[in-house]
């Protein structure tokens, strides 16, 4: 057993809108420090809203996210990102404005403790070589890992990667796949929305089952093979 | 007397001066709108109400403060600035979900109240403001006469408009800028706190109007209406340049002022129309703009 404590990360019966629409109905789940937890489920069963809501940029929201022991409910994303909490967005967010270096250092340094600039260059030496190029004119793999790569630097020690594989060749995968789990060694807790159980399978300590705006199920990632059946139904496939 | 292709080189160069000068209000001018619109979704239709109280600072600081021109350039926008955080917090801020229409409708409102007030208090017929004694004067080149006064307005304007090109361009809060302009929400989840960006950006781009004003007052004298005459050609400049594109509110103002000039000279009759026939025609060829995206 976990001692609660440990979570650096906990959400009580959070509950988002867009607008009138109710997405989230009360999730539960905790991250604890040093782990990489996974929110698995379908198409449109409010992963990436618990996401966008920990990182208050969710216009509604009810209930309680604690992020190492600070209530975040009414901060503002810009206060929440301040704390050390990082997000690496589904749609990857980088800016065509800005070249590669200027999307690389955008992100301000929140904490100290965040990789230096030629650390993170060591993890994505393709991003070094880019340098110049406009944000959006690299490939869909380059632009996921300046995603990731831009959070790494800032100090912040809670990542939260949405759907970090999403769209991207194998060989690309199994290197984002590298990257989190060298992460993890780093210490950074880790929070991946992922629709691709496999993968999320090689990366991740636990993985918690969202249906319908709030978790259904948590399979340890050790007991993933016992309860592949279980969750094969959780998830359509 | 020296010609060129026929016409007398003072009446050229003369007009290409005068193209310049007001190419140079219509780049400071559309510079702060670009600014503003890039970043807040708004189109400030009270842009040249701004300036003109720009120039009313100028003149009311002189009259009851003992507040000279050099004074004024710093009060000037300032105080327009201090007066445009509050419109932005009071009022533009809870229209930036709505569409661009909301913003310019309210912003004319303002513009409308805003001149209505100062021609209740002085009248339209204009207030003269005395060039600054250091600025007096000018140099004759041989082939026209140069005033000094309006040799510093385009080196003002350009200085300003270069600075705040790499300010965007070249800096690390620029950067900040042009994130914010794409994806306002992101930025912020960074750690950046957008709102109060964006104020100061309406206040940035209100003082830059204001600035102008300032520099405008000593040749156009002080008028309630300054504004609103300018502001037209000012939106035509922003169109043919490209929505929120700064380079391009900064050529497209010089280059303009400059073609106005000469069509002063090649056929005057054109002249106060050239600028809207060439937004016509970008618009119908490139809806963007020449330096905007996309479309």
């Amino acid at each position: 057993m976990r001692n609660e404590s440990t979570a650096l990360l906990k959400v009580d019966g959070l509950e988002a809108w867009y607008g009138e629409s109710h997405i989230l109905h009360g999730m539960n789940f905790e991250v604890h420090k040093g782990e990489v937890v996974t929110l698995l489920g379908r198409n449109g069963a409010g992963k990436t809203t618990t996401m966008k809501s920990i990182m208050g940029m969710v216009g509604k929201r009810k209930g309680s996210i604690s992020f190492e022991g600070t209530e975040t409910i009414n901060l503002s994303s810009n206060k929440i990102a301040r704390l050390g909490v990082a997000l690496c967005p589904e749609e990857r967010g980088i800016f065509s404005s800005l070249n590669v270096k200027e999307n690389m250092v955008l992100p301000p340094i929140v904490k100290p403790g965040g990789l230096p600039l030629a650390e993170v260059y060591e993890l994505f030496p393709r991003l070094l070589e880019r340098g110049s190029s406009q944000g959006t004119k690299l490939s869909g793999g380059e632009q996921q890992m300046l995603a990731i790569a831009r959070i790494l630097r800032t100090g912040a020690n809670m990542l939260l990667l949405d759907e970090p594989t999403e769209g991207l060749a194998p060989v690309i995968v199994q290197h984002i796949g590298d990257i989190i789990r060298k992460l993890k060694q780093r210490g950074f807790t880790i929070l991946l929305v992922e629709q691709n159980f496999h993968f999320a399978a090689t990366v991740a300590d636990r993985h918690y089952v969202v249906e319908h705006g709030h978790v259904i199920d948590m399979i340890p990632n050790a007991e993933l093979t016992t309860n592949m059946d279980k969750l094969k139904g959780y998830l359509g496939v | 007397m020296m010609t060129l292709f026929g016409i007398p080189a003072a009446a050229l160069f003369g007009q290409l001066l005068l193209g310049l000068i007001n190419g140079a209000f219509y780049a400071v001018l559309s510079l702060g709108l670009a600014l503003i619109f890039g970043l807040l979704n708004i189109i400030n239709f009270s842009h040249g109400a701004q300036y003109m109280v720009g120039a009313f600072v100028a003149w009311l600081g002189l009259t009851y403060l003992g507040a000279n021109y050099w004074v004024a350039l710093i009060l000037a926008p300032l105080v327009v600035a201090a007066v445009g955080v509050v419109l932005e917090r009071t009022m533009l801020s809870r229209l930036y979900k709505l569409d661009h229409l909301y913003g310019l409708l309210l912003t004319f409102g303002l513009a409308l109240i805003i001149e209505g007030v100062f021609r209740n208090l002085y009248g339209i017929s204009g207030i003269p403001y005395a060039v600054p004694k250091e600025l007096a004067g000018g140099w004759n080149l041989g082939f026209m006469y140069l005033p000094i006064y309006r040799a510093w307005v385009v080196i003002a304007s350009l200085v300003l408009c270069v600075g705040t090109w790499l300010l965007i361009e070249k800096t690390k809060l620029g950067a900040y800028l042009r994130a914010a302009t794409e994806n306002p929400a992101l930025v912020q989840a960074m750690g950046i706190n957008v709102p109060i960006m964006i104020t100061l950006t309406y206040g940035f781009g209100v003082a830059l109007a204001a600035f102008a004003g300032v520099l405008a007052a000593p040749i156009y004298s002080v008028n309630p209406l300054m504004g609103s005459n300018l502001i037209i050609v000012v939106f035509a400049v922003v169109v043919i340049g490209g929505m929120g594109s700064i380079m391009g509110s900064i050529v497209t103002g010089f280059m303009l002022g400059l073609l106005e000039g000469l069509t002063k000279v090649i056929y005057p009759e054109a002249a106060s129309t050239v600028i809207f026939m060439v937004m016509v025609v970008v618009l119908l060829i490139k809806p963007a703009g020449l330096f905007g995206k996309g479309a």
